[in-house]
């Protein structure tokens, strides 16, 4: 799966969750989900299920917890898909 | 110096109306919010009736983000939401993106439990292994204070937020208490009410019991008979309703509508003693309840024009109303009727429902008629006339109201309200 997909899906996932708008205008790798977009923190888990729905992998409690940014994601998600 | 506390809002989710509106419309016509359940058929309920509010998820969209929409799977909260939003905007009051809440203004509302269906949802997850896809919603949709936190963070309260239990009582309870917490000053707003889900997992125990009719299947709108001959125990229901209750000065100062007043009432128990059980009252602790209610209330028993019984359609209708006769101790009894006729019985919603109901019948001078007691029960009409108890709704105004509510665990209480 090529990054600019990965990244659009995420883009789509996390987006019901996003409590700052302005942040999605400009997503990107850097992108931080608690402090750009906002996110709740209890919401995190539900970002995780619906990455998991979406990309049919699973994502364990070490890996969720380095997930700070839409890059971290992304590679999380790119080594579950090669490793599965 | 106590407080007088006053009704400036109401909001309600019944089986037979939502909306303030249309609820007035239909308890003056009698309109029966009992249905026939497919579900209940369908897992071989002996009672395949209920009372269960009607609601679009265009309507439950309105009052929900899109985010806690997501996974939202609890309709006591849903009911709760409504009618507490409902009541908050009937008082005239604003609900704010504000940086600080309103610390003058509390919540207590009330369930018997919360978010069943939700709560199914994470056992079968659980069970299969799965915890870890319960996601995050599990927890605040099923513990019990689930609906005064979705309320108090729409609302942004900053007062006390909190949700009473105690049965069938919990939604006059819970107007009790929030009329106390104002009364001694320490809050000037709460909202208060009571909510209760449906579905077979809160009315499957009831049907167990087999304290629910099971005849009225083909002919749901009769089977919920209060007072009746042919009363064939309670039809469960589920719903809530909502009052905002505000400190009298407050209130003017701000020139709200005023529905009417709380005087007071009391809370109490019989202990499960004396006749007492985990299921029955015990009569001396209904009379004592009533007896101080009004003494609380500072009225004499001659005062009060309407009784809102809790008279669930049960053989415990001609107890409830022999205790008020003791009570009373008056030759003129006042006029009684039921709601439940229509709703049947939203048990933890049942209080604050009715309450609901009783300040409309205060604020638009009618007195609500009986549903499915054209047969009055002869123990009752030997007890009391046989006019006190409406089967049609009467155009009269009503100065004083008297509500009991009775739950399991042997508790009562009685709350009156007065006309201002």
């Amino acid at each position: 799966m090529k990054e600019k997909e990965i990244l659009d899906s995420l883009k789509k996932i996390v987006s019901p969750y996003v409590q700052r708008k302005e942040g999605l205008e400009n997503f990107n790798e850097e992108t931080d989900f608690i402090k750009d977009l906002e996110v709740n923190s209890a919401n995190l888990v539900d970002v995780i299920l619906d990455v998991e729905d979406e990309f049919d992998i699973e994502i364990d409690n070490d890996s969720m917890n380095g997930m700070m940014t839409v890059g971290d994601a992304k590679n999380i998600i790119e080594r579950k898909l090669a490793s599965a | 110096m106590k407080k007088r506390v006053v009704v400036t809002g109401m909001g309600v989710v019944a089986p037979n109306a939502v909306g303030l509106a249309n609820f007035e419309d239909a308890i003056r016509n009698g309109e029966s919010g009992i249905r026939f359940e497919e579900e209940l058929k369908d897992l071989n309920f002996s009672c395949q009736i209920a009372g269960k509010p009607q609601i679009s998820e265009e309507k439950i969209a309105e009052y929900f983000t899109p985010l806690q929409l997501r996974g939202l799977n609890s309709s006591g909260i849903v009911y709760g939401v409504i009618a507490g939003t409902d009541a908050w905007k009937d008082a005239g009051l604003k609900i704010e993106e504000n940086e600080q809440p309103d610390w003058d203004s509390g919540i207590i509302f009330g369930t018997g439990i919360l978010g069943v269906d939700k709560f199914r949802e994470a056992i079968h997850l659980i069970d299969a292994g799965k915890t870890r896809r319960l996601g995050s919603t599990s927890v605040m949709q099923t513990m019990a204070s689930g609906i005064s936190a979705y309320l108090g963070g729409k609302l942004g309260c900053g007062n006390q937020v909190t949700t009473n239990s105690s049965a069938c009582t919990t939604g006059t309870e819970a107007l009790l208490m929030g009329f106390e917490r104002i009364a001694a000053g320490k809050a000037k707003r709460m909202l208060v009410g009571s909510c209760s889900d449906h579905g077979p997992y809160i009315w499957g125990g009831f049907d167990a019991m087999r304290i629910l009719p099971s005849k009225y299947n083909a002919n749901p709108t009769e089977a919920s008979r209060p007072m009746s001959a042919s009363a064939a125990g309670f039809v469960p229901g589920s719903g809530a309703g909502a009052l905002v209750l505000e400190d009298y000065e407050t209130a003017k100062a701000r020139g709200a509508k005023i529905y009417c007043e709380v005087l007071g009432g009391a809370a109490n128990s019989g202990g499960q003693r004396g006749g007492g059980s985990m299921t029955a009252a015990n009569s001396e602790a209904v009379i004592r309840c009533i007896k101080d209610a009004i003494q609380f209330s500072g009225i004499s028993a001659e005062e009060i024009d309407v009784i809102n019984g809790h008279l669930t359609a049960t053989t415990r209708d001609t107890t409830e109303i022999e205790n008020w006769k003791t009570a009373l101790k008056n030759d003129d009894f006042p006029y009684i009727n039921s709601l439940k006729g229509m709703t049947g019985h939203c048990l933890a919603a049942s209080g604050s429902i009715e309450c609901v109901a009783s300040v409309l019948q205060i604020d638009k001078n009618f007195i609500f008629g009986n549903t499915n007691c054209e047969d009055l029960n002869p123990e009752i009409s030997a007890l009391i006339s046989e006019e006190k108890v409406p089967r049609k709704t009467l155009e009269k105004p009503v100065n004083i109201l008297a509500k009991s509510s009775f739950g399991f665990g042997d508790v009562n209480a009685v709350v009156i309200f007065k006309k201002i």
